[in-house]
This record gives C-alpha cells, sequence and structure tokens, in this order.
C-alpha cells in the first residue's frame, strides 16, 4: 500500500469517478435549464392579430395586443411623411441599417410596408417600457424641437414618427417593425410577413 | 447527579447541545464596547424571521397566476382575517429589512469590520445582501400590479444588454416572449422556496464564520490579545446573557417604530409600496412615471446616469460587485475610521450623502437636472472604491489605543 507516498492507481480511479459523476451532474442539469424556456403553450401563443385600419384618421394611433405586446398603429399624414427626411441628422440609424429591427420591407424612408401606416411595436428597445405617443410638432420638455413621435417614460428615449430612435437617448436600436401585411386593402395582418389574400 | 444534569449528558453524548450553546452563547466572547451601530445584525436577523414567518401565512391565501394574484392581494386585505397586517407586516417588513441592512454594512465601513481576518464575514453578508436583492425584486412582481409588471420588464430586460446572448437569456428568464403568468409563478417559487433556503444558509454561515473570529468594535481591537488567567479576553463578555438582554432592548424600541409605521404609514407614502402599484398589470400601457422600491434607488441611478444601455449595466453591476473586493481596497494598518486619517473620515461622510442622494434619485423622475446630480453622485460612488487604496496605505493614521474604550 501507499507508505508516505501516494496510491496513484487509486487516487486516477477516484479522479476518473469524480470527472464521470461531474458528466452525470452536467447532463441532469439540462432538464432543470431547458424547463425554464418557453413552453409549447407559451409558443403557440403568438397567432397572428387581424385589424381594420380604415377608422383610424390621419394623425390618429390605436394600440394591438400582438404577443402580449403593445403594437402601434398610427395613421401618418402626408406633413409628417415629408419631414422624416429632414431629421436624419439627429437620428443614430436613420437608413434602419440594422437589419434585425424591421423585415426588409420596411427597410425603407418610412420604415413601413404601406407609407401612411406605420407598425411597430410599442417595446422600447432599451429596457422595455412602452414608449408614449406625442404627435404634436411642438416644443417638448424632453425636446425642444420636437417633430413629433414617441417619448419613453422610463428612461427618456425619443424616437420620431417612423419608430428612429434619437442621438442621446439610452436606447441604441429603432423600435423593431413587426411582421405585417394587409387583407383586402384595409385590414392589417400583424404577425403575417406574406400577403394572405 | 441531579435528574437533569443527567438528562443533559445523555443527550450530550448524542448531540453536541452543551459545547455549542457555549460556543455560540454563553461562552463566545463579544467587546464590552459595542455601539448603538452594533444593533442592527440582530434587527437583520430579525425581520429576516418576521418575513419568513409572514410570508409562509400569506402564501396561504395568495394565489400565483396572471389572472388570480391581483385579486388574491386584495382578498388578503380586505377578506382575511388579520390578512391586511400580515401582509403590511411583509410589505413593510422588506424596507426595514432593507434600513437594518444598509445601517448594518455601514457600521462595517464606519469600523473595518470586513478587514484581515473578517474577509469571509463581509463575502457572506454581500453574498447575503445581493440575494435579498433578487428576494426583494420578485416578491415585489407577486401583487401584480402596474408597477410589478413594469419594473420586472425593467429588470429583466438588462439582460437584454449582455452581447450576443443577452435576447435569448431574457427570454429563457421569462420563460415566455414577454412578462407573463409563467414569469410569475417561477418568481413566486424563487421567492417562497430557492432564495430564503439560500439565504438562510448563507446566515449561518455568515454567523459561524463571525464566531470563528471573534467580533469586531468600534475601536478595531483584537480584544484576544489580553487575556485572563482562564483565557477569557479581558474586554469580552459573554454574548448570553449581556448581549442578549442589550439586544432586547434595542429590539423594543425597533419594533415600536416597526410598528407604528405598520399601523399609520404601511405605505410609507409610496415608498414602501407604490401607489402604482394599486392598479393591475396591463402589459400595453407603461405608467406614467416608473421607479424601483427606494432600497434600489442608489443602484438604479447608476444605470440611468449613463446614456448608454450596456454600459448603464455594467456600471450599475459594477456598484454591487466593487463591495464584494472592500476588504483588498482598504489598505489601512488601522481598522476603525476612529483612528484612520481626515481623508477617510471625509471620504466616508461624502460617500454616505452620495449614497443617500442616489438612492432618493433613483425614485424620482429623470429630469436633465437629476440626470447631471446622479451623474456626479455616481463619480463620487466608485471614486471612494477606487481610490481607497491609496488614500488608505498614505494617510497618517492615530495610534490605536492596546485595550478597547468605553
Amino acid at each position: 500500500m501507499s507508505d508516505g507516498g501516494v496510491n496513484k492507481t487509486r487516487r486516477r480511479l477516484i479522479f476518473a469517478t469524480a470527472g464521470m459523476g461531474g458528466v452525470g451532474g452536467a447532463f441532469v442539469a439540462v432538464p432543470f435549464i431547458k424547463s425554464w424556456n418557453p413552453s409549447e403553450k407559451a409558443k403557440a401563443a403568438g397567432a397572428p392579430v387581424k385589424q381594420d385600419i380604415s377608422k383610424v384618421e390621419p394623425g390618429q394611433m390605436v394600440t394591438l395586443a400582438w404577443r402580449g405586446k403593445p403594437v402601434y398603429v398610427v395613421h401618418r399624414t402626408s406633413e409628417t411623411l415629408e419631414q422624416l427626411p429632414s431629421i436624419d441628422d439627429r437620428l443614430k440609424d436613420p437608413e434602419s441599417e440594422n437589419l434585425d429591427q424591421q423585415p426588409e420591407y420596411a427597410r425603407n424612408e418610412q420604415r413601413s410596408r404601406r407609407s401612411d401606416y406605420l407598425v411597430i411595436e410599442g417595446v422600447c428597445t432599451h429596457l422595455g417600457c412602452a414608449p408614449k405617443f406625442h404627435p404634436e410638432v411642438k416644443p417638448e420638455p424632453f425636446d425642444p424641437e420636437w417633430k413629433g413621435g414617441f417619448y419613453c417614460p422610463c428612461h427618456g428615449s425619443r424616437f420620431d414618427l417612423a419608430g428612429r430612435v434619437f442621438s442621446g437617448s439610452p436606447a441604441s436600436d429603432n423600435l423593431k417593425v413587426p411582421p405585417h401585411s394587409y387583407e383586402d386593402g384595409n385590414v392589417l395582418i400583424v404577425g403575417v410577413d406574406e400577403e394572405t389574400a | 447527579m441531579q435528574k437533569k444534569n443527567a438528562l443533559m449528558a445523555w443527550i450530550d453524548d448524542r448531540l453536541p447541545v452543551t459545547v455549542t450553546y457555549e460556543k455560540h452563547m454563553s461562552k463566545y466572547y463579544a467587546p464590552k464596547n459595542l455601539n448603538f451601530w452594533y444593533f442592527f445584525g440582530v434587527f437583520s436577523f430579525l425581520m429576516l424571521a418576521n418575513q419568513i414567518l409572514t410570508g409562509v401565512w400569506l402564501t396561504m391565501s395568495y394565489n400565483p397566476t396572471a389572472e388570480g394574484a391581483f385579486a388574491s392581494v386584495e382578498y388578503i386585505m380586505r377578506d382575511v382575517e388579520w390578512g391586511w397586517l400580515i401582509r403590511y407586516l411583509h410589505s413593510t417588513g422588506a424596507s426595514f429589512f432593507f434600513i437594518a441592512v444598509y445601517m448594518h454594512m455601514f457600521r462595517g465601513l464606519l469600523y473595518g469590520s470586513y478587514q484581515k481576518p473578517r474577509e469571509l464575514i463581509w463575502i457572506f453578508g454581500m453574498l447575503i445582501y445581493l440575494m435579498l436583492m433578487a428576494e426583494a425584486f420578485m416578491g415585489y412582481v407577486l401583487p401584480w400590479g402596474q408597477m410589478s409588471y413594469w419594473g420586472a420588464q425593467v429588470i429583466i430586460s438588462l439582460f437584454g444588454a449582455i452581447p450576443v446572448i443577452g435576447d435569448d437569456l431574457v427570454t429563457w428568464i421569462r420563460g415566455d416572449y414577454l412578462i407573463s403568468g409563467i414569469t410569475l409563478n417561477r418568481f413566486f417559487a424563487l421567492h417562497v422556496i430557492a432564495l430564503p433556503l439560500v439565504i438562510v444558509a448563507l446566515v449561518v454561515l455568515h454567523i459561524l464564520a463571525l464566531h470563528e473570529v471573534g467580533s469586531n468594535n468600534p475601536d478595531g481591537v483584537d480584544i484576544k490579545k489580553h487575556k485572563d488567567e482562564k483565557g477569557r479576553p479581558l474586554d469580552g463578555i459573554p454574548f448570553h446573557p449581556f448581549y442578549t438582554v442589550h439586544d432586547i432592548m434595542g429590539v423594543v424600541v425597533f419594533l415600536a417604530v416597526f410598528c407604528f409605521v405598520v399601523f399609520f404609514w404601511p405605505e410609507g407614502g409610496g415608498f414602501f409600496l407604490e401607489h402604482a402599484n394599486f392598479e393591475e398589470a396591463n402589459g400595453l400601457k407603461t405608467p406614467e412615471h416608473i421607479a424601483p422600491v427606494w432600497y434600489f434607488g442608489a443602484f438604479y441611478t447608476i444605470l440611468r446616469a449613463i446614456p448608454n444601455k450596456l454600459g448603464g449595466v455594467v456600471a450599475m453591476g459594477a456598484a454591487i460587485a466593487i463591495l464584494f473586493v472592500l476588504p483588498w481596497l482598504d489598505r489601512s494598518p488601522v481598522k476603525s475610521w476612529r483612528y484612520k486619517g481626515w481623508i477617510t473620515k471625509v471620504s466616508i461622510v461624502v460617500f454616505a450623502i452620495a449614497f443617500v442622494i442616489l438612492t432618493w434619485l433613483g425614485t424620482q423622475p429623470a429630469t436633465a437636472t437629476y440626470t447631471l446630480i446622479g451623474q456626479i453622485c455616481s463619480v463620487i460612488y466608485f471614486a471612494f472604491f477606487i481610490l481607497m487604496p491609496w488614500y488608505t496605505r498614505f494617510e497618517k493614521t492615530k495610534p490605536v489605543p492596546e485595550r478597547v474604550t468605553v
């Protein structure tokens, strides 16, 4: 036996056993960690929502709930659309270069499929609050040169009427445009990319 | 031999009751000069017991679902006999727990209680504090009011700032693509089972580590240097009966204040229970002004002080992390601020004021002026720790007495 020294065979066996135990422990951890992922029920809850938007007057906004999140639908006036390029130099990403924030068909000046209707998720890209709609062109406490847009009450992020984030906001990205399409011209479907009609 | 002793001997042969009692109570020698500040450890322990007792009772009537949570809290407040009292003891108790813990931590800062050989006590204490923050945050989600919901939204979104894995991590924590009943249900499990178990275990380690090296004191003098012929510290007195009786007196005063607030001011003017939380959670509408409960205020202000998502989250994490390494930042040859130089004394006072301002700002809306003050105080907060290795080493300290002063 080990007289003063170490029985190397036994030590190797102990290491091997401990190693196997560690591997087993890691495997056992998998179901516990995975059980925190969204369940099948939660995954299935993301069904598309439909809304007839023909009643939304120019300048008005309606809020839909899609996957539990607020989705803002703004009927923009032609004046609003005209002044959009004029504030490009005050924005972080005026050209929508972050491709995660909108589908390809909304990567344009208006950030929308139909230029008069803005469809964006009302989830601030900073920490997830719902930004407030401030459509009027007037000096606001948070921005003396306000041209209309969204202001997040939580940490003061500002977005224009195309959901583009202003420089100096804690948010880094533009508001996200969800997948959306239109059916029969005036029925908006949020959650589906392709026209179904 | 008396019957009682025979029974005790029988038990002691099988379970070390007498030895343990002597080690931790009747023969645990605490310095005789412990002052007012040394009450807050006991108060923290008392509030832990209060939270566990009232918490167990609350679970008997609470319903951890998105559909039922808000109504079940109203049910507790209105229909359950004495339910309002048990709930207020718990909700106001959380704030008093944090008051006690903050005072207890500040005591450690004043008298250098984190210095060698008490580094592990400090680290266990910091782990308790960290777990307590998680515990308090998850507990605040359970009533499922507007502030519960949007507070959870903001805090969980903080993890989204982590590069690459951030978004998936947030979904994993929520268990859904938004804060939902699934999130509420798992927070309930963590709040009532997992975290309390961890906290209690850490408290045991905190106290075992303390009793191994002995309590510090306002002079920062090692009382074990001078012992009598029986090996008892000359400046020490047995914890029981001296400090048990002494602490009961403090507990009476503390509970009197606590009960006064619970009965007459349970919402703490919107600081203990925020007004927006009296409205049920609505995922489509953020309240006008969202703010954390006061005890998170300082770290929230530091988060907001930096106009960049990742930067803010990193600063907030660093503000908590830096507390863990405090024992290695303080290079002073003396423990207590009584014998440290004027730079330390001024720094501690300025730091304390900055911390109070940060805490208050965290509960206020972020205007340009407040953000600027928040940024200045954040700099003070970090400077206090980052510069500590220099000013504690080079400043002139006073000689420490051999024995404690009373």
